[in-house]
């Protein structure tokens, strides 16, 4: 690493870790910005890296908030009393409790969502061509519907954690703290990735992977693996979620499938996919521009994003990533003449 | 458990049960036998894999719905009943229209990239179509209640809703129309020759920029054509459209492209299992039912092509 | 010569009404260079395909370094170690030679922890001595779609030799290259076969090529077996000669 490098890469990291005192009133939208670099750069391993453009990841991120809370309740209490109760009983978890909650509730969740993407890619990955997205915005749905009608976990009510027990700002740094964490961890794994064999072998099942099979490469093991990779992280930043939440509910916060579960693909698809930083980029643009303009759309903010869907998938697919990579290909330690080359 | 359990009894016990569940399936498949057949289509024809197909039916629905419901034809005489059969055709021309539209502006852009491009633009295209329902008509569930009679057999445990009946009729006879047109029109055989081979269709003279947009209006117009028939007897959403989406993705993995056939044999065996599903689990499963029926498909499909040696294009 | 490493016997394929492949009983050398010739429609390219898992056989068997491969797929069978590049090349168009090659490392050699290793300086060094052995060398750092469809060819071929597979099927190695470097393919060809000791079995339309390279040729014609034997006798062979002058 280059001494530049490092600078730059120490100084956005302590802007990081500084930054919910440097704006401390907006300690929450800066952790939903590390949820959206989450979720944005988690989303990019299998629809960038991989070629594979999954609709559902959404279903890691629910599905991460109830292992969550279920975790996070059993510890203390009965599950299906304390559902039943719905708030009406009077419930407490010590310090103790709550915080082996989220350590093994945010670990569980990771576990948990991972072996539901092996199975569910398992399915979905065996067959070329849309069945993944598809398959995968169906399971998402699904999900959604299964929680609601479900009576242990609350249903259509939804289901409520503990709070914190402290005090509240304390908590707003935590939750910060811990997205920053995974989002930092996430940065770093997925880099370290993308260089190693078998990152280069997933962009080869991107670029053909008829190809791929036919060199040997053992393509659906790869595409498996990476999509519960992405899993264990989204299912992480659930589970975060769920604490920050403290109550939600399935279809519009768990399983959102319109929100969140668009969100990143958008974020991805701004800020250029299959590469590093496009993701985070377009996460910071995407979370910004909306949280600056959501409210002036007055109603019309969904179907704007519908458009915007439309609009940067037909004209702007590649992203600023993209379109820096073909306006500056040197920038990128690509080539374009066959001059001798160090 | 027990109410599963005692569902499945009751299958056994009145064998007459079956009957009407299947009965009631596939009315039902038929409509989605109709909005599988429409993708299939545009599949085969332009390799579009349109995620917005289920939008188009929903679409279709309120175009009938609002056609009813605002009074117009009531007040030239007609009765509810005939303003709804009259709401089909209304149907099939305004989103003939509609497709027409979302050709030009998107499709158009999006024919001959590869896979996800046309899967992501109309995913997108299906969260702008079911957002602005929801803006124009609300999220609640709509239907036009009819004045039709019952039929009633074996002492009233089947019922058949006459209104289904003509539903079903106006399904066949759409379908019937629209193979007729394949087979005999210019149009139609400029169709299929594109889905064929587009670039010797091309050298052949046949403007293929012209038969992509007539394909998917086409597409939109048997979309909601189906949509006007679910309102005259089933109930519409603005957000119920990604469901007849997967159906109509589970019916087309199932049966194969180009194969009409296979296709009406899918979408009724979809529906009856989507029937059974429903008695056995409860009415409030109907998307996770569906999704089951998908992942189910694959699982088929997959142990079908392990013997074939090959992956599914 | 050690005995067979691809031994067909009684391969029949049939496409709809048309019997592409007829009762075809063949093998191929360990270590040798074995090729297969015959007019265009004759079934060479549906062999291939049959033998590298493309598409299920109507009967026979095949089998691969004594193993019955003719059940399975794709994947597994390249996994085995035996390799075949494409009529039309396929490379990864949007690496560089580079990384193409270094795609190609054989990952039926790897466990999962080097899997997760990045390429070593010894894979560098070997990628970019492949590339130097077909002659790419200069435009290792240009992206692999930019190449010529021959120059693709040749990476093609060098991502094969990178996979360190146990026998090679090339379709139509030459075709579409300039007329110039074919004698330089052939080399490489031969140079892969000695010193690597890569089994190659060649589909090939150039006759000049095939008797300069092969030790056993076989020739298909309507979809059956015509004729075998050493390039001389396959050179005088009547039925040979009849069958690409279109006599019968």
């Amino acid at each position: 690493m280059t001494m530049r490098r490092l600078v730059f890469y120490g100084a956005l990291l302590a802007l990081s870790l500084a930054a919910p005192f440097l704006f401390p009133a907006f300690k929450t939208q800066l952790a939903t910005l590390w949820l959206m670099i989450i979720v944005a750069l988690s989303w990019d391993m299998t629809g960038g890296q991989m070629g594979y453009n999954s609709l559902g990841n959404i279903f890691f991120y629910g599905t991460g908030m109830y292992v969550a809370a279920v975790i996070t309740i059993a510890i203390a209490h009965d599950v299906g009393e304390y559902t039943a109760a719905s708030g009406g009983g009077i419930y407490t978890w010590t310090w103790g409790q709550y915080f082996a909650g989220l350590v093994i509730g945010t670990l569980g969740a990771g576990f948990f969502c991972a072996v539901c993407a092996a199975v569910i890619g398992w399915i979905t990955f065996g067959l070329r061509g849309p069945y993944f997205a598809i398959g995968t915005l169906g399971v998402a749905i699904a999900a959604g519907e299964l929680v609601s009608n479900w009576d242990w976990v609350g249903g259509g009510q939804g289901i409520t954690m503990p709070n914190y027990p402290g005090d509240f700002e304390r908590f707003k740094l935590l939750i910060y703290y811990l997205f920053a964490a995974l989002g930092i961890t996430l940065f770093v794994f997925v880099s370290w990735l993308y260089s190693t064999r078998f990152g280069a072998a997933i962009n080869a099942i991107r670029d053909d992977e008829e190809k791929a099979e036919a060199m040997g490469i053992h393509t659906l093991r790869y595409k498996m693996v990476t999509w519960a990779m992405a899993a264990v992280f989204v299912g992480a930043a659930g589970a975060v979620s769920a604490f920050q939440l403290i109550h939600f509910e399935p279809l519009e916060t768990a399983y959102q499938t319109i929100n969140l579960g668009i969100f990143m693909v958008v974020c991805v698809l701004l800020g250029g996919k299959g590469t590093l930083w496009g993701p985070v980029i377009g996460a910071v643009m995407f979370h910004a521009f909306k949280e600056v303009t959501w409210s002036y759309f007055l109603g019309w903010q969904w179907i704007a994003l519908g458009a915007l869907i439309v609009v940067v998938v037909v004209y702007f697919q590649d992203g600023l990533m993209g379109y820096l990579r073909q306006r500056r290909p040197d920038w990128f330690g690509m080539r374009v003449d066959a001059g001798e080359t160090p | 458990m027990d109410q599963i359990l005692f569902n499945i009894g009751l299958l056994f016990q009145f064998p007459l049960v079956n009957l009407k569940i299947v009965i009631d399936g596939l009315m039902i498949g038929a409509i989605f036998a109709l909005a599988a057949y429409g993708l299939a289509l545009v599949w085969g024809v332009m390799n579009v894999k349109n995620l917005a197909q289920g939008d188009f039916v929903i679409a279709g629905g309120y175009t009938s719905w609002f056609l009813v419901r605002t009074g117009w034809l009531q007040g030239l005489g007609l009765s509810d009943n005939a303003a709804a059969l009259i709401g089909v055709p209304v149907a099939i021309a305004v989103m003939a229209g509609i497709g027409w539209i979302c050709y030009r502006l998107v499709i158009t852009r999006v024919v001959e990239r590869d896979l996800f491009t046309s899967l992501l633009a109309t995913f997108g295209l299906a969260i702008m179509m079911a957002q602005i329902m929801n803006l124009l008509f609300g999220s609640d569930t709509q239907s036009l209640k009819l004045e039709y009679d019952t039929l009633y057999f074996a002492d009233g445990l089947i019922d058949v809703p006459i209104a289904k009946l003509i539903g079903v009729c106006m399904a066949a006879g759409l379908a019937v129309a629209v193979i007729l047109f394949m087979k005999n029109s210019r149009m139609g055989q400029a169709i299929r020759a594109t889905s064929q081979d587009s670039r010797a269709a091309r050298v052949l003279g046949i403007d293929t920029e012209r038969v992509y947009a007539f394909t998917f209006s086409l597409n939109a117009a048997i979309c909601g054509a189906a949509g006007a028939i679910i309102v005259m007897v089933w109930v519409i959403q603005p957000f119920y459209g990604i469901t007849y989406s997967i159906r109509a993705f589970v019916i087309v993995t199932a049966a194969g492209l180009g194969n009409l056939p296979g296709v009406i044999a899918a979408g009724l065996g979809i529906g009856a299992a989507e029937q059974y599903g429903s008695h056995v689990f409860g009415i409030g499963y109907q998307q996770a039912i569906a999704v089951l029926l998908l992942l189910l498909v694959l699982v088929w499909k997959l142990a079908r092509q392990r013997r074939q040696r090959r992956v599914l294009e | 010569m050690t005995g067979a490493i691809i031994e067909v016997s009684g391969v029949s394929k049939s496409f709809g009404g048309v019997r592409a492949n007829a009762d075809i009983s063949m093998s191929v050398e360990k270590g040798g260079i074995t090729g297969l010739i015959g007019p265009n429609g004759s079934g060479k390219t549906t062999l291939f395909n049959s033998i590298v898992g493309y598409h299920p056989i109507d009967s026979g068997s095949i089998r691969f370094a004594n193993r019955e491969i003719s059940g399975m797929a794709v994947p597994e069978i390249a996994r085995l170690g035996l390799l075949r590049t494409f009529q039309q090349t396929r490379i990864y168009g949007a690496m560089n030679c580079v990384e193409n090659m270094l795609v190609s490392l054989p990952h039926r050699k790897m466990s999962i922890r080097d899997a997760f290793r990045r390429n070593s300086t010894e894979d560098r060094e070997r990628a970019e001595t492949l590339l130097e052995f077909v002659g790419l060398y200069r435009k290792r750092l240009l992206r692999a779609g930019s190449l010529s469809f021959g120059q693709q060819k040749l990476l093609e071929f060098a991502m094969a030799l990178m996979n360190e597979p146990e026998a090679l099927l090339l379709d139509e190695p030459t075709a579409g290259i300039n007329p110039t470097l074919i004698n330089g393919l052939i080399d490489r060809l031969r140079l892969a076969n000695a010193e690597f000791g890569i089994t190659l079995f060649i589909i090939e339309h150039n006759m000049r090529v095939i008797m300069n390279m092969a030790d056993t040729i076989y020739c298909l014609a309507h979809g059956r077996m015509l004729a075998s034997g050493a390039p001389e006798e396959i050179q005088h062979d009547q039925r040979v000669v009849n069958a690409y002058l279109g006599a019968h």
